[in-house]
């Protein structure tokens, strides 16, 4: 297989039709794996994870889902139409196999047959086109509103098979479908029938579910993957304090954890029951300057940050090494189109100093926003950072803001802050979900027109080449002239007991992209 | 002068220590600039360097000293929990008094605010006026202080109830001396050991309280150093033996002892007991 | 006998102030804090549209005192609403939180309460001798460590060192009576080690405190032994101030043990009530509020009447 279509990002018919064939790809993923993934999956067992997410007002419902907690127990209780193989490829889950017109407009999604949801439903189009507007229309409350956005109409053509009709071209789209918020759910006469039950057609069905303290799920016995969910039952518990996480897996109290506290990872890796996985994907953590507000309404202001920082200094304290430095720009190595030959932004106070000159500036004194809720260092982090700024003549005084609130309170709101983005599995889905001119979340408040164009353009374009060039060019302009300052992509890394055995593990997101109860297996 | 010498010649073992640990303490902390052998932010050194020369205790996870982060932590939590205890004894305290001495409605009023204060837990209640507030310095004193004083006033207010009613009072009050000059004369005077010993322990509880407040990641900004939020960024160090996080919370211990034994051998001389051993 | 039972009614009625007064401080509190349920819920992903979407769903909309008043309109009839989040009853949701709050602060105070007064008696029995000054310091040591600091050195030492109780206390409502109360040990211990130095210092000074005055002097002269003084002349009169402690530790015991259900993962009502604070889910957050401080109320009561029993000075006053 091909680099090109193994992170099958752009699509011609042919490499769609290709992926649509499906779990053939994913078998040759599985059979590369190293080490101990070798051996055949075992069944059976009660896979208890440990998770540092979690709140007693979770629910059910994908539309309002925010951390790893429900992400991981709704990804072995729902479905979705696509999913991110643990390769980083897109396969198809529900949808067998999609099409697209050449203008990338209309998307044609064939549906599995036969797929049965925990409630003995079969699985149609209706079910589709209900979980879909569940996300769209005025009285959605949804947090993949936003990315469903450019669908300008869904509808049914037979049981089987779901149209979207696009706004503009979107040669993406399909890995919008495998976004953990769109889980499939039953439906009856066009609405869904309890978007809150929890009932989908994953491989296992919610037992109990406590919020906040633990969910208990049992293997779905109709499940049609039949290489897939084997454990009988696992259990999530929500453990947020990150001692408590450690020393639970440590007792065997629990078989895997997410977020190993970085500062100790060391230490837990010495411990002979227990092993460290670590995975490098697209999570990075940003310092965001607003460009709408003075000084960083000023170009060279924003320059004279980015060099006052030393980033690997960053990875080493705060990531202990688990990441790697940023460049500036959201997209991250794994990408199909990561600008590899762009120049990085290294420490430089000289540098840094020059462009204050420039701004007309001799000194100057911000305020850094920070909070551990921002990401886990934050406060640390801007510490760092004001240690280095001083060599530059920039002042950062750096304001801790409480946890409490962070996302509605500092981000979006103060003129500098810390931030966190998991990152998406492709350049347009990042772009345009923070960097577009007037998107909500678009927090440097940023607007560059020949960004905005290259972003619409390279969206509706389905020759790979092309789009590269694209993509090149607007990472450059956002390295150069962006709001945003991005020292790090950080690793997820988890602790697992020995006990516990994998295939490849997904890095799209922590926790083998939130599919360890499905994927995994006791050795 | 001299009679305060003598006291200390009779003063148990136990309470001379309690004083040294509390002069000490006090040095260190007016003195931190001249003993620290860095500055209090700067960046000396790789982070968890191990304890030896250059760094005597090591550095932290951002590679700060840990003896200088010990030192200017004394200076900035003894500092700030003085402060605190001080502001919520004048408060509590002053209020507790005019409650009794005044009486009626006053007592009244005074007494239902202050059950409605101690009736929120006090956590969710800094939560709540922090995260509105933001944790400033002050801010965080004040919000602490006015707490800590629901707690004092009841105490305060518990003791003098008994002495207003004695004698010597009801004759002040019939020779029309002002309020002012009965609290601070005659009333203050007479219940001022059980307040002292309490004294002791809220002091102590306002570090733990800090604590307890980075724990939920409120508290003080950084990157000033106190030992209550030392003790929060290292506490995972435990799991794995490493006794780095007994140093602060041994500081905050070692000063806790100091400061009861003191208060304890106050008590024993305001009591009146005859040491019959 | 009279007397107390309307001390008791006044103070109920009081009471009953004190909580309307409350709900009105933590609601206004909930609402000045930065955000509301619709932002908070969705965090960084929210937009302008779908937290919009959510106030006119769940009427935050409408003014605060519309939403209060409502709100009290309810409680009159018993009713706490529902939970903005889950949308289930407030009382179903609360339930088995309280009970497990109050099963952790029982096991608790059972260890806690005779450990503290037997050796707050014998340090005052044995007062200054090494035994007293031992136990001063051990109890004020463990005082002044920070609670999730105790509970790591004791996770250190009972659970990972030496696999004796579970590091995290995960409790379900299927358990037996006896695993619930071993699953919830390690909570109970550190607890015990966090307030048993305050009981014990006020035992020991009460004690004390009475050893001075003239009648305990004249059965000393009457060659009694001391222990004997101790605990049936001293203690009996001691008792006042050492219940109002005890009932104080206890009312923490309730109310503030957020930090150590978080570090083992117990599902009491201060998670809860933290969880719903900063998700600003304000039924939730009330009914909450007014379980600690009716709890306190009570609590204090309780006190209070134990005090005038145990003292007949203050039962028939001049």
């Amino acid at each position: 297989m091909s680099e090109e279509t193994r992170k099958l990002t752009g699509f011609t018919r042919r490499e769609v039709l290709a992926s649509g064939a499906a779990a053939g790809a994913m078998a040759a993923g599985l059979s590369i794996a190293p080490g101990i993934a070798r051996a055949a999956p075992k069944k059976g067992g009660t896979l208890r994870l440990g998770i540092g997410h979690g709140s007693t007002t979770d629910t059910h419902d994908p539309a309002t889902w925010t951390d790893l907690y429900m992400q991981v127990v709704g990804n072995a209780s729902y479905n979705y139409l696509t999913e991110v193989s643990n390769s980083g490829e897109l396969v198809p889950e529900l949808a067998q196999s999609w099409d697209v017109s050449p203008d990338a407009k209309v998307w044609t999604f064939k549906l599995r047959k036969g797929v049965e949801f925990h409630n003995g439903k079969t699985l149609d189009s209706g079910d589709v086109i209900a979980s879909i507007n569940h996300h769209l229309g005025e009285d959605s409350k949804s947090a993949a509103k936003a990315i469903l956005d450019p669908i300008a109409e869904v509808k049914a053509d037979g049981k089987d098979t779901v149209v979207f009709t696009m706004k503009t071209g979107n040669a993406d789209f399909p890995f919008i479908l495998s976004d953990y918020h769109i889980g499939i759910m039953p439906a009856k006469d066009g609405k869904l029938i309890d978007p809150m039950s929890g009932v989908g057609c994953g491989g296992y069905t919610i037992e109990n579910f406590e919020p906040g303290v633990r969910t208990t799920l049992k293997r779905n016995p109709n499940y049609w993957k039949t290489d897939r969910a084997h454990f009988d039952s696992a259990e999530v518990l929500s453990i947020t304090d990150v001692t408590a996480r450690t020393n639970a897996l440590t007792t065997g109290e629990v078989d895997a954890m997410d977020k190993v506290d970085l500062k100790t990872a060391h230490l837990l890796a010495r411990s002979k029951k227990v092993r460290l996985e670590e995975v490098s994907g697209t999570q990075h953590f940003t310092f965001a300057m607003r460009t709408d507000t003075a000084p960083f309404d000023n170009n060279h202001v924003r320059l004279a940050l980015k060099y006052a920082l030393d980033r690997e200094a960053l990875v080493k304290t705060i990531l202990l090494g688990h990441g790697v430095v940023g460049n500036d720009h959201p997209i991250g190595r794994s990408n199909q189109y990561h600008a590899d030959d762009l120049p990085q932004h290294a420490y430089d106070p000289d540098k840094a100093k020059f462009h204050l000159k420039k701004a007309g500036l001799s000194s100057l004194k911000v305020d850094l926003s920070a909070a551990d809720a921002a990401f886990a260092g934050a406060v640390d982090a801007a510490v760092l950072y004001k240690e280095h700024a001083a060599k530059a003549g920039i002042d950062i005084n750096v304001v801790r803001e409480p946890n409490d609130g962070y996302w509605s309170n500092v981000w979006l709101k103060k003129p500098f802050c810390a931030v966190y983005w998991g990152g998406r599995p492709t350049e347009d889905w990042m772009f345009s979900t923070a960097y577009a001119e007037g998107v909500p979340w678009n927090d440097t408040f940023w607007k560059h027109d020949r960004f905005n164009e290259l972003l619409v353009a390279a969206r509706g374009e389905l020759d790979s080449s092309k789009r590269r060039g694209m993509y090149f060019e607007m990472q450059k302009i956002v390295n150069e002239e962006g709001g945003v300052i991005i020292p790090m992509f950080a690793n997820y890394v988890m602790g697992l007991s020995n006990k516990v055995a994998h295939d490849k593990m997904g890095a799209n997101w922590a926790m083998d992209g939130f599919r360890a109860i499905e994927r995994w297996w006791f050795a | 002068m001299a009679q305060i010498w003598k006291h200390l010649k009779s003063a148990p073992p136990t309470a001379i220590f309690g004083l040294l640990v509390i002069v000490v303490y006090t040095f260190v902390a007016f003195a931190a600039p001249i003993l620290a052998p860095y500055g209090e932010y700067e960046i000396v050194g790789s982070q968890f360097e191990l304890w030896g020369e250059g760094f005597i205790l090591g550095t932290d996870h951002l590679g700060r000293d840990m003896l200088t982060r010990l030192i200017y932590g004394a200076r900035n939590t003894i500092g700030i929990a003085f402060i605190t205890t001080c502001l919520a004894f004048l408060i509590g305290g002053i209020l507790g008094l005019l409650a009794t001495t005044l009486g009626g409605w006053v007592d009244m009023l005074l007494g239902r605010m202050v059950d409605v204060l101690m009736a929120i837990p006090i956590l969710i209640f800094a939560l709540l006026i922090l995260t509105i507030t933001g944790t400033s310095q002050p801010v965080l004193i004040v919000v602490i202080a006015v707490l800590d004083s629901t707690r004092v006033f009841r105490l305060a207010r518990a003791v003098s109830m008994n002495i207003v009613v004695l004698d010597f009072v009801e004759a002040a009050k019939l020779r029309g001396e002002g309020t002012w000059w009965i609290i601070t004369r005659e009333i203050l005077p007479n219940s001022l050991a059980p307040l002292i010993a309490e004294f002791g322990l809220r002091f102590c509880f306002v570090f733990l309280f800090i604590s307890a407040l980075s724990f939920l990641g409120l508290g003080i900004q950084p990157p000033t150093a106190d030992w209550g939020s030392m003790v929060r960024e290292t506490a995972t160090l435990i799991a794995y033996e490493d006794i780095t996080p007994l140093l602060p919370a041994g500081a905050i211990a070692l000063l806790t002892v100091g400061v009861n034994f003191v208060v304890d051998w106050f008590l024993h001389k305001t009591s009146g007991i005859r040491d019959d051993k | 006998m009279a007397k107390i039972l309307k001390m008791v009614t006044q103070r109920l009625a009081l009471g009953l102030l004190t909580l309307f007064v409350v709900s009105m401080i933590i609601f206004l509190g909930v609402e000045l804090l930065p955000g509301d349920f619709a932002q908070e819920i969705l965090g960084q992903s929210a937009t302008p549209e779908t937290v919009a979407a959510f106030r006119r769903e769940l009427g935050l909309d409408l003014p605060w005192y519309t939403r209060y008043l409502d709100w009290l309109g309810g409680v009159m009839q018993g009713d706490f609403g529902k939970s903005l989040a889950s949308r289930r009853d407030v009382s179903e949701l609360i339930g088995t939180r309280l009970l497990n709050t109050l099963f952790l602060a029982a096991v608790a105070a059972v260890i806690s309460v005779p450990i503290a007064l037997a050796l707050g008696v014998l340090a005052a029995l044995y007062r200054n001798t090494i035994f007293d000054r031992t136990i001063n310091v051990f109890t004020l040591t463990s005082i002044s460590f920070p609670d999730f600091f105790v509970a790591y050195i004791l996770i250190l030492f009972l659970s990972v060192k030496v696999n004796i109780f579970p590091s995290i206390s995960n409790v379900s409502s299927d358990l037996g009576f006896w695993e619930h109360v071993y699953r919830v040990i390690l909570p109970a211990l550190t607890l015990t080690l966090v307030i048993v130095a305050h009981m014990m210092r006020m035992t020991r000074a009460s004690i004390i405190n009475l050893l001075a005055s003239p009648y305990i002097e004249m059965a000393m002269l009457k060659g009694i032994s001391r222990s004997r003084i101790v605990t049936h002349h001293a203690l009996p009169n001691a008792l006042a101030p050492i219940i109002n402690v005890i009932v104080i530790n206890l009312a923490f015991l309730v109310v503030g043990v957020v930090v150590v259900e978080v570090v083992f993962v117990y599902p009491g009502l201060g998670q809860l009530l933290v969880d719903s604070v900063s998700k600003r889910d304000i039924p939730v957050v009330q009914a909450s509020c007014l379980i600690f401080a009716a709890t306190f109320i009570l609590l204090n009561l309780t006190a209070d009447v134990l005090s005038i029993l145990t003292n007949p000075r203050l039962l028939h006053p001049k």
